[in-house]
């Protein structure tokens, strides 16, 4: 059966998160159920106050054979990250 | 924050540093535990009808658990049992309280013998997995049962029973999700296939011969007025609800013709459906066989 019903991505957004994060996927026949199952299978602890579900198939993922021309080339230019700033301890969400 | 070790994190401090998962409350916390001023016997036997209701609905979909037709419905259904059995222990608790011969939730559910549930046969009899119905089945069930209950706990939460009340107030949320998930399930099954159409109207013929014990008053309701409700005043709400989903789901209202009574009884009065003492056996038996056990 579940090889007739579709596959979706599941996004969360925590109690204290800024943003929706990925948390698994799941089965569902449609969009409202894969919302409520999404609420069952993923948020039984507390976990969410927004649920984002996506199908899979929606998905376009770089390619594993790509790696190395998609993110080798940052891993040398340490000037594009900003580690030379002092941040103060109090500014949040950094 | 650092900890000596893994454990260590995980108690007794504050739970700021976790994303998910925190937050939870106690379910009656502050809630009022005075008894009202009504015969104790009569409150005694609405607390237990109400919570066996629960409790046997409960563990009538935790017969699911490993047979849903998918995995996520198998924790869905097992989340609605899981809800239900929360209402149960508070209910039973209070049954015991006001009782007053020091009996817990535990003895209650499972040192009490068949004459003694009071749950509606609604609740009881078998609609799935095993035979007596399928998926379908126990959504028409699921759906009967929590519009119902949606309608009694609505008027409830005005109960002068301050237990009974909060009960009500918490659980309504939960009965919400429960009529929706049956719903949207009897709408995708009886708008679905010609099989799925067929499946799903044969469920509701099962059921609905025990609709009209829902809505019928037993003596001990009549006689709590003001802390009971009266079942008759929502057949009109709950009528509503099932004509509407019916409606959207291409479905026929079964005819009201009611399940036969024993000498005019029912599960309020302790007479139960042959279904019944199994389903107590099940559920009874390792309480009665290891006394106390926990794990």
């Amino acid at each position: 059966m579940s090889s007739s019903w579709p596959l979706w991505e599941v996004f969360v957004r925590g109690k204290r998160g800024l943003n929706h994060v990925h948390v698994g996927s799941l089965h569902a026949p449609d969009a409202e159920m894969a919302l409520r199952n999404a609420r069952d299978v993923y948020t039984r602890r507390n976990e969410g106050v927004s649920i984002w579900v996506v199908p899979a198939a929606a998905i376009t993922a770089s390619s594993p054979d790509e790696k190395d021309p998609f993110f080798e080339p940052s891993g040398d230019k340490v000037y594009r990250h900003p580690t030379f700033y002092e941040i103060p301890e109090d500014v949040p969400h950094l | 924050m650092s900890f000596d070790n893994a454990y260590e994190s995980l108690i007794d401090h504050e739970d700021t540093h976790w994303a998910f998962g925190t937050g939870f409350s106690e379910a009656l916390a502050g809630v009022d535990r005075e008894v009202p001023d009504v015969d104790r016997a009569d409150l005694t036997a609405y607390c237990l009808m109400l919570g066996d209701d629960a409790l046997v609905l409960s563990h009538r979909l935790a017969e699911w658990c490993s047979r849903a037709p998918e995995l996520e419905e198998d924790v869905a259904l097992a989340n609605i049992a899981l809800d239900l059995l929360g209402q149960a222990r508070l209910l039973l608790t209070r049954a015991g309280e006001v009782e007053g011969d020091g009996r817990d939730e535990d003895a209650l559910a499972y040192l009490r013998d068949e004459r003694d549930f009071r749950n509606v046969h609604l609740a009881e009899i078998e609609c799935g997995p095993f035979a007596g119905g399928d998926f379908a089945t126990t959504m028409a069930r699921l759906l009967v049962f929590s519009s119902w209950k949606i309608a009694q706990y609505s008027r409830l939460r005005a109960s002068a029973d301050p237990v009974l009340a909060a009960v009500a107030a918490k659980g309504l949320k939960e009965l919400a999700y429960h009529r929706d998930h049956a719903a949207q399930w009897v709408v995708r099954l009886g708008d679905g296939t010609a099989e799925s159409h067929r499946r799903m109207q044969a469920g509701l013929e099962r059921v609905w011969p025990f609709l009209d014990e829902l809505l019928t008053a037993h003596a001990v309701e009549r006689r709590l007025a003001g802390v009971a409700v009266d079942p008759g005043e929502l057949r009109s709400e709950v009528d509503g609800v099932l004509d509407a989903v019916l409606s959207a789901a291409g479905l026929t209202r079964p005819v009201d013709v009611p399940a036969a009574r024993v000498n005019g009884l029912a599960g309020r009065d302790g007479v139960h459906t042959e279904a019944m003492g199994y389903l107590l056996a099940e559920m009874q038996h390792l309480h009665r066989s290891l006394p106390g056990a926990t794990w």
